[in-house]
């Protein structure tokens, strides 16, 4: 049967972090595993989610793996690097959102600091998406956390002179968010190279939409920007993605719910953990290369489905 | 393969005599070639023009009926490899595989979901489709026993699943003129399960090696034999190889147009693993990647729902976005000294802000109007979503019998028509809410009436 496909395009490669326990991602020569007719030589990894503050909407079953670490980023980060073995750590500082805890920059960079010091496998440092308040923040975190080659996100239309810039100065990668739209993500993409920052030190955030909210407009962004990357051997589509899974999926209503105020819909704690692990396998088949999450049994899952699809077949 | 205009109209009577209600042949040719009108249309065309072009013009993934009556589902048909060049357009299916070696409680429970596991959700009725009856033991009586009591506990179309020949025909027996998948055909086989596909007109499952120039060899025989609905197993069992069969046939079927391999695909998650939850991790690769027929071990209500929920993702229409009804959603149990929300009827759009709401926990009623299915930013811009909509919209929905104040919160992104709104809408102070949902939660828990 010959119906395999050439392609003249590749994906960069793109490392976080510094020393042995850096983190290299990208490089395939095919669509996503599709192992049959390329090469994958980084696989997909899992970054775990840190917050700045205790969470205060978190569904039980979300809650209880980290129920003892949740009020202190240091000790949080640890667990999920030696117990939960993720790849990288996300911190998310969600207390600088000027609607809730309205922190500033000063005030996050000691935790920042505290956690890029504390962890040996690589950070990811992502801020509220709002696009002026990041402005602020941004520049302190990415300052806080220099000399770790850190990923710094989400870099918007609105601030990347003052975002991706820091993660120029402060010699980080960056993470440009595009409103799940082709155009749009190249088009930053060549704003924020031409501000200097390598392409090699660019990760695609191109939205994230959870299991039924959205999941089908960022899985079709995704597969456009991979066929153009592959197909096209368009540059500015050739970076790796990355997707924030966890904090989208564990507020989806058919997550949060109890069995209790819903009989028919099942474990409240198997079906969470299966609408994270489907919504990051779906988004791996979409070709994403970082998969921020918050449940270990959905991370393992995702692990067992990168490995059985992309390792040695008997 | 689609047919250009040209090509359609070469085969036309070229009477120009407007019998199907366009004036001319060419005008018709073209509705066809847009796939705005049917052949049928027109009662003049010649038999050989109308086998020349029904040949030509056949999906290149034919379309399988699966049972019969209202249960009946199609899967296939497809045109696309990947959803955003048009859509993907005939829903996969799910199936519980029941066998004659369970206990009766187990029979039991899984006709039970098979029957109970439906959800309704963006106003579509969600549920597995299938169910699976298995011949595990070899014995006739017992498999037929359990198509009896499957027949008699669900109006859910069957899989048959027998290699057996003189088996299957007794199972088919027993299940009546109902259709059912046969499955599956195989080299050793073929001939008699071809057979009693046409004898009982049920569509027939092919069941490779891993081997797909076999398998073509193997459907080209079967259709040889008269099959036309086919379903074909490339014969792998695990996820790996079996994702690279289905490019494989799904490409060769668009591409090649290789005919043999034109069907829907029966997948089987629950052979690839003894885990559950990786066997919905499988199916959901499957749901994306050119399954049709996804076989499970159960449907327990907490996996089934999320790969409903993804089968519904990816089969929605790019072009054509999901819509909730309009209307007025009470979120929490409201009162009238609760705050009012306008949204558009974007099902994303209603998820996410109805969401916020809930995660709020503050009553409040969510007014969605009718934006034609888009987003509150596109449906401003088109017009849809402007003052002289909303004002009948908010009159006539029957919030002003349900709250005592008269303060209708607005997207926070619309904020440059709240003036406008105001003057418009009588008796109503506007207020300019939160820009991105997530900020709702915090906005109405300081909100006043
Ligand atoms: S009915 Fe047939 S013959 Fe008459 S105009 Fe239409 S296509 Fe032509």
């Amino acid at each position: 049967m010959e119906v395999k496909e050439t392609y003249n395009g590749k994906i960069r490669e793109a490392t976080i972090g510094l020393g042995d326990t850096a983190v290299t991602v990208g490089g395939e020569t095919s669509l996503p595993l599709y192992m049959f007719e390329g090469a994958a030589p980084n696989k997909p990894v899992i970054a775990l989610e840190v917050y700045d503050t205790k969470p205060e909407d978190w569904p039980e079953a979300a809650i209880a793996p980290y129920a003892d670490v949740l009020d202190d980023p240091v000790k949080w980060a640890l667990k999920c690097q030696d117990e939960y073995k993720a790849d990288m750590i996300c911190l998310n500082l969600a207390s600088t959102n000027p609607s809730t805890g309205d922190r500033n920059g000063a005030d996050i960079a000691p935790i920042v600091k505290a956690v890029a010091d504390a962890i040996k496998i690589p950070l990811i440092v992502y801020g509220t998406a709002n696009a002026d308040k990041d402005a602020e923040v941004m520049p302190k975190a990415a300052e806080a956390c220099q000399g770790k080659r850190a990923l710094i996100g989400p870099v918007e239309e609105e601030n990347y002179k003052t975002v991706a810039a820091a993660a120029l100065g402060f010699d980080h990668l960056a993470a440009p968010h595009s409103p799940i739209d082709v155009n749009i993500a190249k088009q930053l993409n060549i704003l924020i190279t031409q501000l200097g920052l390598a392409p090699e030190r660019v990760i695609i955030d191109p939205t994230t939409g959870a299991l039924g909210y959205g999941l089908e407009y960022c899985y079709s962004v995704m597969e456009r920007l991979r066929l153009a990357a592959m197909t096209q051997n368009d540059s500015m589509t050739q970076m790796p993605m990355i997707n924030q899974i966890g904090r989208e999926v564990w507020k989806a209503k058919e997550v949060k719910t109890s069995e209790a105020d819903e009989p028919a819909w099942g474990d409240a704690e198997t079906r969470g953990v299966l609408w994270e692990a489907l919504t990051a396998t779906a988004l791996i088949m979409a070709g994403s290369n970082i998969l921020v999450m918050r449940h270990p049994k959905a991370v393992e899952l995702t692990r067992q489905f990168v490995a059985a699809l992309t390792g040695a077949t008997n | 393969m689609a047919l250009t205009g040209i090509d359609i109209f070469k085969q036309l009577p070229k009477t120009n005599c407007g019998d199907c209600g366009v004036p001319t042949c060419l005008a018709f040719a073209m509705k066809i070639a847009a796939g705005q009108a049917e052949l049928a249309g027109c009662p003049h065309l010649s038999e050989d023009a109308a086998s020349a072009l029904s040949e030509a013009s056949a999906p290149p993934i034919r379309a399988v009926t699966i049972g019969v009556g209202d249960d009946a589902v199609k899967v296939g048909g497809e045109l696309v490899l990947y959803r955003h060049e048009k859509t993907f357009f005939n829903p996969c299916v799910f199936a519980a595989v029941i066998d004659d070696g369970m206990d009766a409680a187990t029979v039991d429970g899984l006709l039970k979901q098979t029957n109970e596991s439906r959800f309704v959700r963006v106003e579509q009725d969600l549920k597995a489709g299938l169910v699976g009856v298995k011949s595990l033991s070899g014995d006739t009586a017992k498999f037929v026993a359990l198509i009896e009591k499957v027949k008699a506990a669900t109006t859910q179309p069957m899989v048959l699943m027998c290699g057996d020949p003189a088996e299957m025909e007794a199972g088919l027996k027993a299940a009546g003129e109902t259709a059912p998948l046969i499955y599956a055909a195989t080299a050793a086989n073929y001939e008699a399960m071809a057979a009693l596909a046409l004898a009982h007109k049920a569509p027939l499952a092919v069941c490779g090696t891993g081997d797909l120039d076999a398998l073509v060899d193997l459907v080209k025989k079967i259709m040889a034999a008269g099959v036309k609905d086919i379903v074909l197993d490339p014969g792998t069992r695990n996820p790996k190889d079996t994702l690279e069969r289905l490019v494989y046939i799904r490409r060769a079927a668009l591409n090649k147009k290789v005919k043999e391999l034109g069907f829907p695909i029966i997948v089987f998650p629950n052979e690839e693993t003894d885990d559950k939850m990786m066997e919905a991790v499988y199916a959901g690769l499957y749901v994306g990647k050119y399954g049709s027929v996804i076989m499970l071990s159960d449907l327990d209500a907490a996996r089934a729902l999320p790969l409903y929920v993804l089968r519904q993702n990816i089969y929605t229409d790019p072009q054509r976005p999901m819509q909730v009804k309009p209307g007025i959603y009470p979120i929490g149990n409201p009162t009238a000294d609760s705050p009012v929300l306008i949204t558009s009827n974007f099902s994303l759009t209603y998820f996410i802000v109805s969401g916020e709401v809930e995660a709020s926990r503050v009553p409040a009623w969510l007014c969605v109007m009718d934006t034609e299915g888009l987003s509150v930013m596109t449906s401003w811009a088109a017009g849809k979503f402007v003052p002289e909509k909303i004002v009948p919209f908010i009159k006539g929905v029957g919030i002003e019998e349900q709250v005592k104040h008269r303060k209708l919160v607005i997207p926070g992104y619309l904020a440059t028509m709240s003036g406008e709104l105001e003057d418009e809408l009588e008796g109503w102070n506007v207020e300019v809410g939160p820009r991105e949902a997530a900020d709702i939660p915090p906005f109405l828990k300081t909100w006043a009436s």
